[in-house]
């Protein structure tokens, strides 16, 4: 034994260690391969010995040779012994060795699990970061369900060196376990506050990651990571942060109008160039998540591409390069500000860089525009043929055609211009887009139907020049273009001036050195030609140059029909047959030309690219059925090299068709005959057709037509203005149209100056407005060709797409899970896995001690979670019912614009909430979970209703009585001041918000509109239609009087819902009431108690152990004159009728001598509508639920309402609840949701006085009763 | 997420490799090989940044570079990370090394790709940023250097290496990499 380890030590001597081998395989060059194997031979001995020094050094060089490409994946048991090595030394070349080569399918990995939980739990920090970033490399799902509890813990360990490794690892353990995110998420948020800067910036990393992938379950952190932008000096963390709110802000456009401040000001104080470019991107995110539309907002917009102007002059070509990326994200919504800087795009064209240049040519695409696409693809030509390289020319190539093709043509004024564009294109050698091409070119011949006689006397040239594009053309694929020339002259061939001579030129010997597919398009557009000379030459001409015509095919034809590929040697075959007939035919002097050209007769129609695909079944047809017997088992063996054979051609048709492009082509030719096809088979054949359009012709059965199928007659008819007649012999060169153009323009403009002039002559009384010749408008330049595009064909009642399809390989699919949810006990991480009890008998058990003590705050702080959780839910509600205080404040908040106006607020919320005194106070994660809360300096549209039923007998007009008691509750000043003294502190801030709100309170009516149109807009960006603001809206209050008397009055705001989602309660909801308590008299009120009658269907809910019958007592006195607010919750269950609840207030007059009780009976009335919650609704969304059957319809009209329907909507989105889903002229789709999940539909209509609402709903009791109110809403006014 | 991180020298030589999502060594030889072409023939003067290196998928991926004398320090990225950062954060991982090494040439990393990694294991962990000071990593390499020294070492290697190194005949490679020598224009990241 001893004599092994010394002959161990001694060997060693002689291992060649990493350098050892480095420098080996240096002076190796030209045998390095069997320097390593002689390597690797040595190393499987070294990792054969006991000695655990022999072999780290053993699998260090493993490490080096993995680099080098050799798999070491054999040594993985090596490796993971030299792992758990008790030596640091040795442990972290195990580490690196398997971070290098351990993968999720390495078996070994499996082995390792209590390795490294013992290794994390080291009491040396090294030993547990070496753990955290070799797993980091290789953590599997079972290492992550396994591990996980024990990263968690670390995630509180004493130095942050492991802290921030905990946090980072995490993001891996969610992905590969991602039931580990929720029960986690609450430690990781805790981290974002860490002390350590390093620590709190691994969280926000660890957030932004998860965050881009699923924003929405993370919008409710934006007020705590605002607070890290405002505060955070790091700007690692910073531009985390600020890309994080970039994937934000799409999702809420308000938070966008709360980031812009901020970051405009850091875009003007920073200095770092990184920060100022993320700023400025996210700056874009939140402009384009903006409505377009706000003025205030074009500032940002001209300062974003200000700067980036200056990064892209800047001699530095990284800065350049992030200015032309950031300036094609504005480009998508703000074209016009980017178009000013087209001087700057184009120089970056001439750019030494290729990156650079890519990018530019990015943003030329948006930026043209019809006035300019002639020059800027003028540009791109002469930089075409400047281009080395044959990348870059293809992609200015595919770039040239984007622009020119993009939004159906929209920009392209001549089309003559264009197609000798694409023919110069032809001209480039060694492009792969020969293709690209040819579909741009059968396209525009086949949509644009005024372009044709010009098209066809262009392929008819390029034709004739084929040998022009052939010298190299097996080679590259510009021989491509000659497909679409051979099939435009085909097709148009009426409107060839020589048919003979492109005859002839298609059926030239050297065709055959051609592709087969193109070929096949040679010979069968060559058979159309010839139908088309036939017709030409019979009757003028005796029959003898007919004859020779025939003659020509006769002697051409066979070359093809010897052609190896099928395609074309049947094609080829059917032709010479025919033609060799119709030769016949001719010899005996018959007329065939009629006949002959009846074959091709007929238009083809554009089909949409998509249209095969959504071609509904048709019904009694079942695909899957088999059409015959299937063959037998035993006849199958036989066939089966036949059945593959079968499968393969229909995947070569399609494969050809892909290469004819995406618009297929579908040939409906009509005919006498109307095939005696059943149902089915011409079902099926339709299809085959739409599939491959010209195998239609050549089968026998080519004739038998459809006739159902829309016809030439539904072809738009097109009308040619040609005001340019041209006529260029031979191949045009595209500058010319440019001339051509501009002369055509200024000519137009002459005209135009004219007529303005003599508008001028008869308006010279008038104020002599500006007749400006300056540059012209868009909509100045008319097209040379008035140009119908034919638009695509697609299947009658085809289905709707379904093309957004997500990658379901995505592992951040799983990730994405609501994280407001409540812990449930399931949810738990498995603390210890069934590998436990092996565990156990590990050394490993000395650190349970204090894996105990780490696990125990570990569940306290679970259950604490979960009571926040309720407590968060509590104070939403709360809050959410806030939002209309919180939005008098609106005005002071702005200045302040951050947190801060919150929290000064929460000693009254308390205050005010008997039921939250008792807990501790944990503002902050409350909070922050409120993000509507938070964002509500921004106006909230939604929650916001009045209870138009007024309960007390005495409120004779509500309208009335609140506005006058707005004004009337105005605070007497010097009674205040007096009262300010006396009053403790806590007291005094209630008092001066109290102030505050009186104050605006007087302001309120403006307020009210102001609310209303921007949550107006809001709706209106939201469904994508922009509405004009419009007169001013009547404002709308939210109170309503609930009961007054002498000393008091009462008033019930805002009954705001939450559906309980914690479900304590049986399909429980919760409404919550606001009561605002106003001291009308000149004593002090005390000890006042608010009590309210049940009934079986609500409850008013009363804080644990007290009875059914006790009332609650109002957390708050008041001295005379003031107001303030308490909120009660009711829990209701069945929300289907409106409700009225009874009750009392009671309470203390306490006068300097006396005081008296006093009592104020009240009834609350709970309207349906207040059950309804107004909810987003896509118009798609809408329209789907609208189709689903189980919807009840009710419907009610309204007569005589004498306002803007603009308002009328207002009103009901207001005081109803609902959101406008989309509205079209006097007709608008609205939609809300109850807080038990019915959905409410209505349509609105109006003409002159009469407004009819027909409205859907789940629940037709709800339905009728919300139309009711509705209807009495209107009935008020 | 930085999905990979590759140093290469000029001739395509890997120097250290380094990816966050598993590929075979085939597939991670053939990625060296085609970044190298990528960038190789990229002259010195243009941008930093690369798109489109088919193998490290996908338009949401980027190549992040630079350039210091005889080598190449390559960082593939996601759209997550800012590009002006990264290019921070690769002169961060310089500056490391240089600091760790005393005035680093591509030797050091020839011989001691082990330690350059544990370095490297001190910035970047997982594909995710992890620190950024370079004063907090350099201290947090040392101490670990010295745990290994007090440990005895791998062997007694290191001071055989620097021997040998020195007594051998190497073909002349600059040994000018020292970074503060090349002026590199750093765009301002101030505090990092």
């Amino acid at each position: 034994m001893a004599l092994k380890i010394v002959k161990g030590s001694i060997d060693r001597m002689f291992d060649k260690n990493l350098q050892d081998l480095v420098r080996g395989i240096r002076n190796h060059k030209d045998d390095e391969a069997k320097y390593i194997s002689t390597c690797i031979d040595e190393i499987k001995q070294e990792l054969k010995q006991d000695n655990i020094a022999v072999k780290a050094n053993a699998v260090c060089k493993l490490t080096y040779l993995q680099m080098l490409g050799y798999d070491v994946s054999w040594a993985a048991f090596n490796i993971v012994e030299v792992m758990s090595s008790s030596k640091f030394t040795y442990k972290r070349i195990g580490y690196l060795a398997a971070s290098q080569c351990f993968h999720e399918s390495t078996d070994v990995i499996m082995l390792t699990t209590n390795q490294i939980r013992k290794d994390l739990s080291s009491p040396n920090q090294y030993d547990t970061g070496v753990a955290l970033t070799g797993l980091s490399c290789f953590v599997t799902p079972d290492l992550a369900r396994d591990l996980a509890n024990d990263i968690m813990t670390l995630m509180s360990h004493t130095k942050p060196y492991i802290r921030k490794k905990a946090v980072l690892i995490m993001y891996k353990v969610f992905l590969k376990y991602p039931e580990s995110l929720r029960p986690a998420f609450p430690r990781l948020k805790e981290k974002l506050e860490d002390p350590d800067p390093g620590v709190q910036s691994a969280a926000v990393n660890v957030i932004c990651e998860l965050a881009r992938r699923n924003p929405k379950n993370y919008l409710s952190l934006a007020p705590l990571f605002f607070k890290l932008m405002t505060s955070s000096t790091n700007n690692w963390v910073l531009i985390k942060i600020i890309k994080l709110f970039g994937a934000l802000t799409p999702l809420e456009p308000r938070l966008g109008k709360k980031l812009i401040e901020p970051l405009t000001n850091l875009i003007h104080s920073t200095s770092a160039m990184s920060l100022l470019y993320e700023c400025v991107n996210t700056v874009i995110a939140v402009l384009i998540s903006l409505s377009s539309g706000m003025p205030n907002h074009s500032a940002s917009i001209q300062l974003c591409v200000q700067k980036l102007r200056i990064l892209i002059e800047d001699s530095d070509q990284n800065l350049k390069y992030l200015g032309l990326l950031a300036m094609s994200k504005i480009l998508k919504t703000h074209p016009k500000s980017v178009q000013s800087h087209k001087d700057l795009i184009l120089q970056c064209l001439d750019d030494k860089d290729e990156s650079i240049r890519l990018r530019a040519l990015d943003l030329l695409y948006g930026m043209v525009s019809k006035k300019n696409l002639m020059e800027i693809v003028k540009k791109l030509m002469l930089h075409v043929d400047k281009a080395e390289g044959t990348t870059y020319r293809d992609e200015l190539l595919t770039k040239i055609i984007d622009i020119c093709s993009q939004s159906n043509y929209q920009y392209i004024t001549n089309f003559e211009w264009y197609i000798s564009i694409l023919v110069e294109l032809t001209r480039l050698e060694g492009t792969r887009h020969g293709h690209l091409i040819a579909s741009q070119m059968l396209d525009v011949a086949i949509r644009v139907k005024a372009i044709r006689v010009f098209a066809v006397a262009q392929m008819a040239t390029l034709l004739d020049n084929a040998h022009l594009l052939t010298g190299n053309m097996q080679r590259n694929g510009i021989c491509e273009v000659l497909y679409a020339a051979a099939w435009i002259c085909g097709e148009f061939s009426e409107h060839l001036e020589n048919p003979m001579q492109t005859l002839e030129a298609m059926l030239r010997p050297k065709v055959a050195t051609l592709p087969g597919h193109i070929q096949a398009v040679y010979v069968q557009n060559a058979a159309k030609l010839f139908a088309t000379v036939l017709k030409s030459q019979e009757g003028n001409t005796d029959g003898t140059v007919t004859q020779d015509t025939s003659q020509l095919m006769i002697e051409r034809l066979p070359v093809f029909v010897q052609s190896a590929n099928l395609e074309v040697q049947e094609r080829a075959s059917c032709i010479l047959q025919l033609v060799k007939y119709i030769q016949k035919l001719q010899q005996k002097d018959v007329e065939v030309a009629e006949e002959v050209s009846a074959l091709f007769a007929g238009e083809l129609n554009p089909v949409a690219p998509k249209a095969q695909k959504k071609v509904p079944v048709p019904e009694g047809l079942d695909l899957d059925t088999w059409i015959n017997e299937p063959p037998s088992e035993s006849e199958s063996e036989d066939e089966q090299p036949k059945a593959i054979f079968t499968k393969e051609e229909p995947k070569h048709s399609r494969a050809r068709h892909t290469e004819v492009d995406e618009k297929e082509l579908a040939r409906v030719r009509c005919s006498k005959t109307v095939a005696a096809f059943t149902a089915i088979r011409r079902e099926a054949r339709k299809q085959e057709q739409a599939n491959n359009p010209f195998y239609i012709k050549s089968s026998p059965s080519s004739q038998k037509v459809y006739q159902e199928t829309p016809g030439v007659d539904h072809i738009p008819v097109i009308q040619i203005d040609l005001t340019v007649p041209l006529k260029v012999p031979g191949l045009p060169m595209s500058d010319q149209y440019v001339k051509l153009e501009e002369e055509r323009r200024q000519k137009e403009r002459a005209e135009k100056k004219k007529k303005d002039k003599k508008k001028r002559k008869e308006k010279r009384s008038g104020r002599g407005k500006k007749h400006d010749s300056g540059p012209e408008s868009e909509e100045d330049i008319t097209p040379a060709h008035m140009v119908d595009i034919v638009t695509e064909e697609m299947p009658e009642n085809a289905l709707p797409s379904d093309d957004d399809e997500k990658d379901p390989n995505d592992p951040h699919k799983a990730l994405d899970i609501d994280l407001d949810k409540p812990l449930a006990d399931s949810e738990k991480i498995p603390v210890r896995s069934h590998r436990a009890a092996e565990a156990a008998k590990s050394p490993v058990e000395d650190r349970d001690a204090d894996g105990i003590a780490t696990q125990l705050p570990k569940k306290k702080h679970g259950k604490e979670k979960r009571e926040e959780k309720k407590k968060k839910d509590k104070d939403r509600e709360r809050k959410k019912s806030k939002d209309e205080k919180k939005k008098k404040k609106h005005k002071s908040e702005e200045k302040d614009g951050d947190l801060l106006g919150a929290e000064v607020d929460e000693p009254v919320v308390q205050s005010e909430e008997p039921s939250q005194a008792s807990e501790p106070p944990t503002s902050n994660s409350a909070e922050v979970s409120d993000l509507d809360f938070w964002l509500s300096n921004a106006p909230v549209p939604s929650n916001i209703q009045e209870v138009p039923k007024v309960a007390a007998a005495e409120a004779a007009s509500a309208a009335e009585v609140i506005s006058g008691g707005a004004q009337d509750s105005e605070p007497d000043e010097p009674k205040d001041a007096e009262m300010e003294a006396t009053k403790p502190s806590k007291h005094k801030k209630k008092k001066q918000k109290k102030e505050k709100e009186d104050k605006e309170k007087k302001k309120k009516k403006h307020h009210h509109y102001h609310h209303h149109s921007d949550g107006v807009g809001e709706e209106s960006v939201q469904n994508g239609t922009v509405e004009e603001e419009e007169e001013p809206l009547p404002s709308m209050s939210n109170y309503c009087l609930l009961a007054e008397n002498s000393y008091i009055k009462m008033m019930m705001e805002d009954a705001d819902q939450v559906y309980d989602i914690q479900g304590n309660l049986q399909d429980g909801s919760q409404v919550v009431v606001s009561v605002i308590f106003e001291n009308k008299c000149d004593s002090f009120l005390k000890s006042m108690e608010f009590n309210v009658l049940d009934s079986l269907n609500s409850k008013l809910q009363r804080p644990e152990g007290s009875g059914p019958h006790d009332s609650l007592a109002v957390p708050f006195q008041l001295p005379p004159g003031v107001s303030n607010e308490a909120r009660y919750v009711f829990t209701v269950q069945s929300i289907v009728m409106p409700q009225k609840l009874k009750g009392t207030l009671t309470f203390i007059v306490k006068t300097e001598e006396s005081s008296t009780h006093e009592k104020l009976d009240f009834k609350l009335h709970f309207t349906c509508t207040s059950y309804l919650i107004t909810t987003p609704c896509y118009s798609d969304a809408f329209a789907k639920l609208l189709e689903s059957a189980d919807l009840k319809s009710s419907s009610v009209r309204l007569e005589g309402v004498n306002m803007p329907f603009h308002h009328l909507l207002a009103r009901i989105c207001f005081h109803h609840h609902f959101s406008v889903v989309e509205r079209i002229d006097s007709c608008a789709s609205m939609y809300s949701r109850s807080i038990q999940g019915h959905h409410v539909c209505l349509l609105v209509k109006t003409s002159g006085q009469t407004v009819s609402i027909d409205a859907k709903c789940d629940e037709p009791m709800l339905l009728g009763n919300v139309l009711d109110e509705i209807k009495q809403t209107f009935s008020q006014c | 997420m930085i999905k990979a991180i590759l140093i290469f020298n000029n001739h395509g030589k890997p120097r250290l490799i380094r990816f966050y999502q598993y590929f075979t060594e085939e597939m991670q030889q053939q990625i060296i090989r085609e970044t190298f072409h990528l960038v190789s023939k990229r002259d010195d003067n243009v941008c930093n940044f690369l798109e489109g290196g088919s193998l490290i998928g996908g338009s949401d991926y980027k190549l992040i570079y630079r350039h210091y004398a005889t080598l190449y320090f390559v960082f593939c990225v996601d759209s997550s990370e800012s590009e002006l950062g990264s290019l921070g954060l690769i002169q961060v991982f310089v500056e490391t090394l240089d600091k760790c090494f005393e005035n680093v040439c591509e030797l050091d990393l020839i011989f001691h790709m082990d330690k350059v990694h544990y370095i490297l294991q001190e910035v970047v962990m997982g594909g995710m940023v992890l620190e950024t000071n370079m004063n907090e990593i350099v201290a947090q390499v040392e101490v670990q250097n010295r745990m290994e020294k007090s440990e005895g070492g791998l062997s007694a290697a290191p001071a055989r290496a620097v021997s040998a190194v020195k007594n051998m005949n190497l073909p002349e490679i600059p040994r000018n990499i020292n970074i503060g020598d090349i002026n590199i224009k750093v765009p301002s990241l101030s505090p990092f």
